[in-house]
Formats: C-alpha cells, sequence, structure tokens
C-alpha cells in the first residue's frame, strides 16, 4: 500500500467515524444495522385502505378469470362459491376496502404458495374477485389509483368498536356480583343431542387422565398404519393437503379413495405420477386438479410409493 | 389409592383416578358405569370384567415391593431433553372434528382439563396457524424495523438477545376461544370450549425499548403493523399506547426459546391483547399514523352484531372465568363425597379480584379461594371446597376483575351482541353433573 492509499484509507475511515458518530449518539445500544430502501422494499408490502403501499402495475377482470381458474378455482369455486374453502361471498358481504383483499391476495395466497404472483397479477385477481362479487364492471381494471376508489358494499358497516380498544374501554355487557336467591328458577336450556359426542369425537375418556395409557382396562389406541418414511412429509412439502386428506375428501379425494382406485393396476404407479404431473379432471369429479410441476421426479415416486401402502377405506 | 378416605370423592376419568386393574375403586367403577347404561361404556365393561382372571396379585402395594424399587433405573441423561412421562401420552393438544378444512388454516386446543397452577407446559400450549407452521433459521431471521422512525433498523436474533429484556407471565387467549358455544352447547370439554388459551413467562425486549432505539415519531405515530414471516404473512394493528405500554418482542417462553408452534424464534406478545395480535415469526414492524385494516381485521377477526355491522379492532379480552374441574367429560363417584372445584380466571384489563363459585346453576354464589400469585392480564387459579350430595348439581364460576366487570351470563351477551359475532365469548360456563356423577356442558 503506497502512502497516498493508506492516508485515502486513513481519511476514509475517519469519515466513517463521523458519519457514524450522531447515529451512534442516538442509539445508545449499538445493536441492530440500519435498514436500506432496498431491504425495507423487498418486505414493505403492506396496502392501507387510502392505496398507501400499492405498488406500479394493473390488472383486468379479464385476465384475472385466467389466473383465477388456473390459481383459485379448485378451492374457492368457479364462481367463488366455494363451501368447502372461504366462499369468496365475504369479499361483499363482510370486507370494506378492495385494498385490502389485494394486500391479502399479495401476501397469503395462493394458500399452497403464497407471494407467487406477479403485481400485474394479483391486480388482475383482485379485479376478477370483485368482479364476481358484482361490485365492479366487467371491464374493470385494478391499479394504484383505481382500486381505493372503489366502493365496497359493506364499507359503512365495519365499525371500529372503542370498548375494545383499550383497556378502560367501556364494556358493553355487565353483570352484577349477586351472591344470594339471584334467579328464581333455573332450569338446562340447552345440551349436547345425545349420541353427538360419542359419533364425532369417539371415546373421549382418553381425554383425561387415568385412561388409556394408566388404565390398562381402557380401549387401545388404535395403531397407525405402516408408512413408507417420507411420504407424509412431502404431502406437507408440496401443499398436496391443501386439497386432499389421508382419510377424507376435502377438494379432491381422500389419498386412500386414490390407493383404492389403483390398487388392482399393475401400471397405476407410472399412471399416478403422470396424472400428478399433469393434472386434469374427470376422474373424481369436476373441479380440475391444477398440473403440478414443481415435485421432483424422485418425491413423486416417494409419494405413489406412500400411496399404495395406505388401507383401504373399509 | 386403596386406602383412601372413604369419605373423600373420586372423579372418574381424572387426575385422581390412578387405579389398578384389580383395585377396590376399579370395581366400583365398573359398577357405576354399567348403571350408567350406555352401549360404548358397557361394552368395554365387559371386557374389563374379564381381565382380573388373568392380573397378577397387586405385589406393588404394600406389604409387597414393586419392581421399581428393585431394578436399577435409568442412567442420569438418558433423556438429554426431558419429555413426560410414558403414562401421560394422552396429555395433548387436540384438534375439534369437523372445525377446519385444513390442517393448516386450523387450531389444536389446550387440555385444559389436565393441567394444574396457572402456566401452560410449552408442548401443550394451544396452536393457531393460518398458513401452516414454518421452521425458521434464527440466523437467518431478521426483525425490520420502519415507518415514522428516525432510523429504519434491521435487528438479528443476537441483537435482540443483547437487548435488555424482561420476563413477564401472561395469558395469551384467542378471540375466537368458545366461539362454538355463541349458539348452543356445542363441544363436549373445557379443552374444546376454552383451550385456546395458555398462559406462560414470556422473555423478550419491550417493544418501547425497540421504538425508542429506532427514534420513533413521537408525534405522528398512532398505529403500528407487525407482520408474521410465515406464508400467511399474517398482519395485525397494534395502536401505539399497548406498544409503548407493555408489548414484548419475546423470544422465550417458560425459560427456554419459543416452540415453533408459538412463534419460533420471535413472536410479539401484546398483554390481554385477543391472540391473532401477538403476531408469530415476526419479522417487520411498521409504525404508522392509520390503522392498518389488515384482511384479520375486516372479514375476520371483527364482530357481527344482530343488525348487520361489524365490530373492527375489538382488541381486549374481557373478564372470563371457567371450572376445569369437574368439567364436561369427566364422572364423579362417591356420592357424598369431598370434591374440589378448581379453574382459571383471567382479564385483558388488569388482575382478578374475586372468583365466585355456584353449584345450584346461578341462583346462589360463594367465593372461592384465588391462588397466588395473582398477575396482571394472566392466569389466575382458583379453588372452592364442595361434597356433592349425589343429587344433580349445576357448576359455575363467575370471576370480578379490578375494574369491577363482572363476567357476564350467556343470555346477557346475546341480549346486545346476537348469536352471529364468532368471537369476545367470555359467558359464564356451565358444567352439569348428573345424577350418575356424569358432567356434561349445558346451558341454563
Amino acid at each position: 500500500m503506497s502512502r497516498s492509499e493508506r492516508i485515502v484509507g486513513a481519511l476514509a475511515a475517519i469519515a466513517l467515524l463521523v458519519a457514524a458518530g450522531p447515529a451512534a449518539a442516538q442509539s445508545k445500544y449499538h445493536l441492530g444495522q440500519k435498514a436500506t430502501p432496498e431491504q425495507i422494499a423487498g418486505w414493505d408490502i403492506d396496502v392501507r385502505p387510502d392505496g398507501a403501499g400499492l405498488p406500479a402495475g394493473q390488472g383486468s377482470v379479464s385476465q384475472g378469470n385466467d389466473i383465477y381458474d388456473a390459481q383459485c378455482a379448485s378451492c374457492h369455486g368457479t364462481f367463488g362459491e366455494s363451501n368447502t374453502y372461504l366462499a369468496l361471498t365475504g369479499v361483499k358481504t363482510k370486507l370494506n376496502y378492495a385494498t385490502t383483499l389485494y394486500d391479502y391476495i399479495n401476501r397469503a395466497m395462493p394458500f399452497p404458495h403464497s407471494k407467487s404472483l406477479s403485481a400485474d397479477e394479483v391486480y388482475a385477481v383482485t379485479a376478477y374477485v370483485l368482479n364476481l362479487s358484482d361490485v365492479v364492471p366487467a371491464d374493470f381494471v385494478a391499479d394504484r389509483d383505481s382500486l381505493p376508489k372503489v366502493e365496497m358494499p359493506y364499507r359503512d358497516r365495519v365499525k371500529p368498536y372503542s370498548g375494545l380498544m383499550s383497556v378502560d374501554g367501556k364494556a358493553d355487557v355487565q353483570n352484577t356480583a349477586c351472591m344470594q336467591n339471584c334467579e328464581k328458577e333455573v332450569k338446562v336450556t340447552a345440551s349436547l343431542p345425545a349420541g353427538f359426542v360419542e359419533n364425532l369425537y369417539g371415546d373421549i375418556r382418553d381425554n383425561f387422565r387415568g385412561l388409556a395409557t394408566m388404565n390398562k382396562l381402557a380401549p387401545p389406541v388404535t395403531s397407525a398404519p405402516v408408512e413408507v418414511a417420507g411420504g407424509l412429509e412431502l404431502i406437507q412439502k408440496h401443499g398436496c393437503v391443501v386439497c386432499h386428506a389421508v382419510d377424507k375428501k376435502i377438494v379432491g379425494p381422500a389419498f386412500r379413495s386414490v390407493a383404492d382406485k389403483y390398487r388392482d393396476n399393475a401400471d397405476a404407479r407410472a399412471q399416478l405420477i403422470r396424472k400428478i404431473r399433469d393434472g386434469g379432471s374427470g376422474a373424481w369429479g369436476t373441479v380440475p386438479m391444477p398440473p403440478q410441476t414443481e415435485p421432483s421426479d424422485a418425491d413423486l415416486a416417494t409419494v405413489v410409493e406412500w400411496l399404495s401402502t395406505l388401507p383401504g377405506e373399509k | 389409592m386403596d386406602q383412601q378416605d372413604p369419605k373423600r370423592g373420586r372423579v372418574l376419568p381424572a387426575p385422581e383416578n390412578f387405579l389398578d386393574p384389580a383395585g377396590k375403586s376399579r370395581r366400583r367403577a365398573l359398577g357405576g358405569l354399567l348403571t350408567g347404561g350406555a352401549a360404548l361404556l358397557a361394552a368395554n365393561s365387559l371386557r374389563a370384567a374379564e381381565v382380573p382372571a388373568g392380573t397378577p396379585a397387586p405385589t406393588r402395594f404394600p406389604p409387597g415391593v414393586p419392581p421399581w424399587s428393585q431394578t436399577l433405573g435409568k442412567p442420569v441423561g438418558a433423556n438429554p431433553y426431558g419429555v413426560p412421562a410414558t403414562f401421560e401420552g394422552n396429555i395433548i393438544r387436540r384438534s375439534s372434528p369437523g372445525l377446519t378444512t385444513t390442517t393448516q388454516s386450523s387450531v389444536a386446543f389446550t387440555p385444559l382439563q389436565n393441567l394444574f397452577g396457572i402456566i401452560t407446559p410449552n408442548g401443550l400450549h394451544f396452536e393457531r396457524n393460518h398458513n401452516g407452521r414454518p421452521d425458521i433459521d434464527p440466523y437467518q431471521h431478521r426483525l425490520l424495523l420502519h415507518g415514522l422512525v428516525r432510523e429504519p433498523k434491521l435487528y438479528t436474533m443476537e441483537d435482540l438477545l443483547r437487548l435488555p429484556s424482561v420476563s413477564r407471565i401472561h395469558f395469551v387467549e384467542c378471540g375466537a376461544n368458545s366461539a362454538m358455544e355463541w349458539a348452543n352447547p356445542s363441544v363436549p370439554t373445557v379443552q374444546y370450549t376454552h383451550g385456546m388459551l395458555g398462559c406462560s413467562e414470556w422473555t423478550g425486549v419491550l417493544l418501547s425499548t425497540l421504538l425508542e432505539d429506532a427514534g420513533f415519531d413521537e408525534k405522528k405515530a398512532k398505529y403500528l403493523l407487525a407482520e408474521g414471516a410465515d406464508a400467511a404473512g399474517l398482519t395485525r394493528t397494534i395502536p401505539i399506547g399497548f406498544a409503548l405500554d407493555d408489548v414484548i418482542v419475546a423470544y422465550g417462553q417458560n425459560g427456554e426459546m419459543l416452540r415453533p408452534e408459538q412463534g419460533y424464534p420471535l413472536r410479539l406478545l401484546v398483554p390481554g391483547v385477543q391472540g391473532i395480535s401477538n403476531v408469530k415469526w415476526l419479522r417487520r414492524i411498521k409504525v404508522g399514523d392509520q390503522p392498518f385494516n389488515t384482511r384479520e381485521e375486516t372479514l375476520q377477526y371483527s364482530d357481527l352484531m344482530p343488525d348487520g355491522s361489524s365490530r373492527q379492532y375489538t382488541w381486549i379480552q374481557e373478564a372470563k372465568s371457567v371450572i376445569t374441574s369437574p368439567s364436561g367429560g369427566q364422572q364423579l363417584l362417591d356420592k357424598g363425597g369431598y370434591f374440589e372445584i378448581t379453574g382459571l380466571a383471567w382479564s385483558g384489563r388488569g388482575h382478578i379480584k374475586r372468583v365466585d363459585i355456584s353449584t345450584d346453576g346461578g341462583k346462589n354464589w360463594r367465593a372461592a379461594k384465588l391462588q397466588t400469585p395473582v398477575l396482571e392480564k394472566a392466569l389466575t387459579r382458583f379453588r372452592a371446597d364442595w361434597t356433592w350430595d349425589g343429587s344433580p348439581a349445576l357448576l359455575q364460576s363467575r370471576c370480578i376483575d379490578s375494574t369491577g366487570y363482572v363476567q357476564p351470563k350467556m343470555r346477557q351477551l346475546r341480549e346486545v351482541r346476537g348469536t352471529a359475532s364468532i368471537y369476545h365469548n367470555n359467558a359464564i360456563q356451565t358444567w352439569l353433573v348428573d345424577a350418575e356423577g356424569k358432567v356434561h356442558n349445558v346451558e341454563v
């Protein structure tokens, strides 16, 4: 290092110290870094009712229709009518600002792989969902100017409630601390229907100590089926469980139903892998299964192997 | 157990029921089940009745010596991270059948019927996620604090662990706890009626420390946005008053790091405020000047009123109590026996002043004993003596908090809020003890 380089280096160090000086004096712990504008921009995704936070870009109802059919309809229903997942009717009947719809789709949807849509795509899906809910016309184009201006039907019905907004807010329902002869007559007015608990919850005696594990006379815990290692993890990892459960239909068939259907089919594994890869509809009803391009061949093979070990439904 | 005072009441499926297959109390329990007449229980009793033939003599009781007194035990450190005894295997969080469509946007309830004191074991603290539970590498986790601040800051976990810390005991209750009971009783046990509830000693940095560190704008700052790093990117509005009072950016739970289910490695802890505001996997706090109107403050977590309007920003969890034993699903034995009534009370507005107990459905009340410590915005354990006379009884608890507020009856709540509001059901719970000693969830 030459002399002049050393001087430049020393000056730079002094300049740094000077620059750091005032900030350091204000922050007594010297912990944490100053966040750069780029860092903030990557995470600062919230959108307020006044439109603050909406990015550049735009999307139309018809563009949104295509994205919705491919990425949203399998859960929410073609017309947003699904009663399996949250029906989109709430957009009309409970949501007060269209900006919140943008914010939520952008941060949390689609359910199995959130934050994967571009700003244009989010605008388009927002426009389409608003149109499905009869809030905007078919030629609506959503962007940072139009979205905050959308008049949601429910806007004025959502009101901050001061009673629960602070520790000393006024309670709306009060009881009295009566101690003697407080009720003339006490009657049981409602209870669980006969058989309800047994049918829905099974034998709940093992919800308490002294049973199942401690009391050897209690019914044995049903043993879990032997599973191929990794199958369960993979159906979680790849989001299969969003639409399928092991033993019940959600949007798609139960894994056990699929296992039953292909159990006696020699070509079943290759066929199943192909069906998962390409998606399709018809075999289990009209709701389409989207193509699954993301899982590796090895993962699909493991999932299908795991499927084949599931016990039948009966 | 066989030599216990015959006057002492026993609960069939409960902590007291550590029964031996050949024991006298077991036979009495079977008798009770048979007179109960339920097909399921009777079938089980028949199976049980066959067992005594092959049951070894009870040598484990005096004068016999049990095998664990004569065998070398397991080495120290056999379980480097300890786990509950195998006999406690059924003390677990449970999901309510049919409540949610997916296991990712769902809830698992704390087994309140099995717990003692006021601290919820970390593995049993209820779990509510919106887009699944992430597994976050703490070395790659960052907290961004920005908005109306002098200097936006990015903190590592190491930074946060080095800042001045506090440890405080507070409850966390989901705003939708007891939601399934708004219209009528619909679940069998206190795990499901009240189990979206936990109480821990939380450790972390006061949010006010971080706000000062970043130099927040004291004039303009009114509301904060808290955001999770999970796939939901869950967001909630926090008023600056709460933030400067007692909100903790927490990394510790009962002496260890947070469990993944409770937000590892970092969460917000907003004492007394509905669970969802205690944002888990916290990655960002933005200081702003108006509420953020997030999806979880409109489409959900707003309270639908009878006139069709919705109450928004209903943050505070009002005073509430419940008897955890005897409670739904248990069965009392020994008519004329002594039973301790015990339960939990809490208030998001302060501390619990008094808890009253009724055994006649609210006609007459008497004060329960409060177990210390009685802390602000924390669970308080209460107890009361009760000798059951064998006739049907309606057990209730009613709490009064430090503001003088008295926990309401269900019908009082419905008169004002209807039956569709989902959130903030803090009504008095009634447990019916029937003539057979079986305990049921009912309404009076």
